[in-house]
């Protein structure tokens, strides 16, 4: 039975990092010499804050870290008792929880808020999100409004492009309208920090996130080859954290370039995560954190490799092309939040997304993780079934869980499930390929 | 002539199947066009400057069975969602020529992908509201982003539309919203002469017709409703808070009023009561209309106005109608309102102010349940 066998030297300096920065965090909430943002992942202005020194803190990554361990029930419950209902995105739950209780982690203590950044890129629970954190904080708050990307903008089904004059427009008024805001963020920065803003330094920042950015749209093209050099589901969210939590330091960058020297050797020798690759799957949807190691098992089990996952963009699509240019900063910097971020981008673009990996990354089937608490994610992936499946003929399996609420998995519910898709799925495989004569 | 109740006209409206109003409007009117909306809230002036009837389209309520929408949207998606789609899963929206949709939620968001890629006859859109509300360029931007919306309504009608028609949308609709603010008037005079129920029937009737008509209607109904006798009730009264998208059945706003509750205000069919004056008529009307949502619209959990604390519209309604207790009303499933309880729990109780929370589907057909808690909340309000 192949598992994941492979572990690989970016996990422990992962490890290492992503410690070090809660370390910092810890230092910093015990000292409070320093000033700390609190940011939302999806298509945040990192670099922006990062030039006026502030410590970055993302509450998404905070409550993660509590689901990845275990540790979060406690802190929902105490969401909970204060009103928040079970049918609340458990992410917020968990981080109100964490502030109830003093803002003390087991693995860190999180710095209380210098600003509390309202990137608003897609999701609409972000905005309740950190007005209830401003509220509790009594921290300065700005909410820097994403416009999303309207259907009549986006790119239709199959890539077509739907854009008329009308949508255009709204290209350039949107664009308009986040440079502006980002003038007044940064006149926001420049109050809180009594500092000047320093646009040589941005620019050094974002040289670092835009040689960041080329080399993590380098590795995530390697997942093209057969076999896959890393899971592309479960591996990425090992590269994530240090992508979104120091992108624009030169650490982050160090880290890249070591997963890609070690990547193109695994390329070069054919290694991949499992003793043998044999289905290549997309996974649309994010983990479930309290059980990442099971729900990984369960189709390591049928040597399912994920080539390919929609949520390794919800910080930024670099493999699609976006780059931070440290010539344009503010220009690229709104690019990125408006245009180059899953979050962002309708739902249809999102099938168009998968529909794109599951052809250019030669893919066997579509893996959706429906998760209860992330309607940004989930709701409506009936429907992205329905057209995978049904109109464009792609094996599709829909599970459900959550992403950091442990009541809602039951794994052998999902065992059964992945199971009798992945027994169908090889013996339509073998049936293919008596057909064409390979075996 | 017009029926002899107005209020009842209403009631036989809301209740009608959407499919059949548009159907019905449009062989009235040949060649016209329909734009459906979706909640809370629609800048519908728009549409109808450009002779287009703007429909509220609000999913099924409890006339409709959900067969085939709930295979694509998840058991912890809020009804109204799913509604919406089987109305057009079912045909029911064959008559539509577009639909636009808000950035109130992310269900919403994506709904309007779905809707995008299995009705592809219709003209689709979203329009995305400012949630930076203390930008200086937000009405610059919004004004943007009405434009947009207009050139895509103008394509659709295959007519221009005009700064002059779409000021005197508004002034038409400013009419309208007058007429609204009288009626919800009326249930302050503490002669309890108009019910809940009654109002949000008269706006859902308002959301099917064009605002002429709606006028008409108002005016009769505010004829009828002012020269009525009124009756003395031992009533606690309410704020009923959190329904501001998915609707409720009217049979469950009648059961809360027959459980012993005076619903002083609401925030049922908010889209009609957004603002709180009337809106500018004079200089650009899409600049007039962004300038309105930003600086003259009501509370609503859907928009993220930082220059407040969120649970302070709330906590200064019932001050300003002398409520005596709050009713949290919530959709089930609905994100908005369900995050902000916890904010208006937090401000309500450090104002002493009682309140009780129940959850609806606007599919339910039993109301026994919230009518009891409805009761036992009023009891232990009388003796306290
Ligand atoms: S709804 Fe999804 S994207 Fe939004 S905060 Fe929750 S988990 Fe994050
Ligand atoms: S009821 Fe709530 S969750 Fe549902 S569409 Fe309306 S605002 Fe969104």
């Amino acid at each position: 039975m192949p598992k994941a066998i492979h572990q690989g030297l970016i996990h422990d300096l992962q490890k290492n990092l992503m410690s070090h920065y809660y370390e910092k965090l810890t230092r910093a909430a015990e000292t409070r010499q320093e000033k700390s943002a609190w940011m939302l992942i999806s298509g945040n202005p990192v670099e922006l804050v990062r030039a006026f020194g502030f410590l970055p803190v993302y509450p998404e990554v905070n409550a993660l870290q509590l689901g990845v361990r275990k540790q979060a029930l406690p802190f929902i419950l105490k969401a909970e008792e204060r009103g928040y209902s079970m049918d609340n995105c458990a992410y917020v739950k968990a981080d109100v929880g964490l502030y109830f209780s003093g803002l003390k982690a087991p693995f860190a203590t999180i710095p209380e808020p210098s600003l509390i950044l309202c990137n608003y890129v897609g999701c609409g629970v972000y905005l309740q999100w950190f007005e209830h954190l401003a509220e509790y904080t009594n921290a300065p708050i700005f909410n820097l409004d994403i416009p999303t990307v309207r259907p009549s903008a986006s790119e239709g089904l199959q890539g077509k492009t739907q854009a008329g004059t009308a949508a255009d427009h709204s290209n350039a008024a949107d664009q308009r309208y986040v440079m502006r805001q980002l003038e007044e963020l940064i006149a926001v920065c420049e109050r809180i920090t009594h500092r000047d803003f320093d646009e040589a330094k941005l620019r050094r920042i974002m040289e670092f996130s835009r040689e960041t950015g080329e080399l993590w749209a380098q590795i995530k093209a390697m997942t093209r080859t057969v076999p896959s050099p890393f899971d592309a589901f479960f591996d990425a969210v090992t590269m994530m954290g240090p992508l979104y939590c120091l992108r624009g330091t030169e650490e982050c960058l160090d880290f890249f370039r070591a997963v890609h020297r070690e990547m193109t050797e695994r390329v070069e020798q054919r290694i991949c995560p499992l003793e043998e690759e044999r289905f290549r799957i997309v996974i649309e949807g994010p983990p479930p954190w309290p059980f990442l190691r099971t729900f990984r098992d369960l189709f390591s089990k049928w040597g399912a490799v994920a080539v390919a996952s929609t949520y390794s963009t919800v910080g930024g699509l670099w493999e699609f092309g976006f780059r931070h240019d440290p010539d344009r900063p503010l220009e690229s910097i709104s690019e990125h939040m408006l245009q180059y971020n899953l979050t962002n981008r309708s739902f249809l673009q999102r099938y168009e997304q998968i529909r794109r990996y599951i052809t250019e990354w030669n893919a066997d089937a579509l893996i959706i993780h429906s998760v209860k608490s992330c309607r940004l994610f989930s709701a409506g992936q009936g429907d992205m079934r329905e057209y995978f499946s049904k109109e464009l003929g792609i094996p599709t399996l829909l599970v459900e869980s959550d992403l950091e609420d442990p009541r809602y998995f039951s794994e052998a519910q999902m065992r059964n499930r992945v199971d009798a898709f992945f027994e169908s799925l090889a013996h339509r495989k073998s049936v293919r390929d008596r057909e064409a004569g390979t075996c | 002539m017009r029926v002899a109740d107005p209020v009842q006209e209403a009631k036989d409206l809301s209740e009608t199947p959407v499919g059949r109003v548009i159907e019905s409007w449009k062989s009235a009117h040949p060649g016209a066009k329909a734009v459906g909306w979706f909640p809370v809230f629609s800048p519908i002036e728009l549409t109808h400057a450009a002779g287009m009837l703007p429909i509220s389209i609000a999913g099924g309520g409890n006339q409709m069975e959900i067969a085939h929408a709930d295979s694509r949207f998840q058991s912890f998606v809020c009804s109204i969602i799913k509604s919406t789609l089987e109305l057009g899963l079912t045909g029911q929206l064959e008559n539509l020529d577009g639909m636009i949709f808000h950035s109130i939620c992310d269900p919403a968001k994506n709904l309007t992908s779905v809707f995008k890629r299995n009705f592809p006859r219709l003209m689709v859109d979203f329009i995305h509201f400012t949630q930076n509300f203390a930008s200086p360029v937000a009405e610059e931007y919004l004004a943007a982003e009405y434009g947009r919306v207009r050139t895509r309504l103008a394509e659709l009608a295959g007519t221009e539309i005009t700064d002059g028609q779409i000021r005197s949308s508004i002034a038409t609709y400013n009419r309208v919203r007058e007429r609204v603010r009288r009626l919800q008037g009326i249930r302050l005079n503490g002669r309890n002469q108009l019910s809940a129920a009654e109002t949000a029937a008269l706006l859902r009737a308002g959301g099917r017709m064009m605002p002429e008509d709606f006028l008409t209607l108002l005016d009769d109904a505010l004829r009828v409703i002012s020269s009525r006798p009124g009756k003395a009730r031992d009533l606690v009264h309410v704020v009923l808070e959190g329904s501001f998208c998915e609707q409720p059945p009217l049979e469950l706003i009648q059961s809360i009023e027959e459980a012993g509750c005076s619903i002083l205000e609401d925030d049922f069919e908010l889209g009609f009561r957004w603002f709180k004056g009337d809106i500018s008529t004079e200089g650009d009307p899409l600049r007039a209309l962004a300038h309105a949502y930003i600086d003259g619209s009501v509370h609503s959990a859907v928009k993220h106005d930082l220059r407040y604390r969120k649970a302070a519209p709330l906590v200064e309604k019932v001050r300003r109608t002398g409520a005596q207790a709050v009713v949290v009303l919530t959709a089930k499933f609905c994100e908005p309102a369900l995050f902000d309880y916890a904010l208006y729990r937090e401000a309500l109780e450090e104002n002493n102010i009682p309140h009780v929370l129940v959850e609806f589907e606007e599919k339910m057909w039993a109301f026994d349940k919230i009518r009891s808690e409805i009761e036992t909340f009023v009891e232990s309000m009388m003796f306290d």
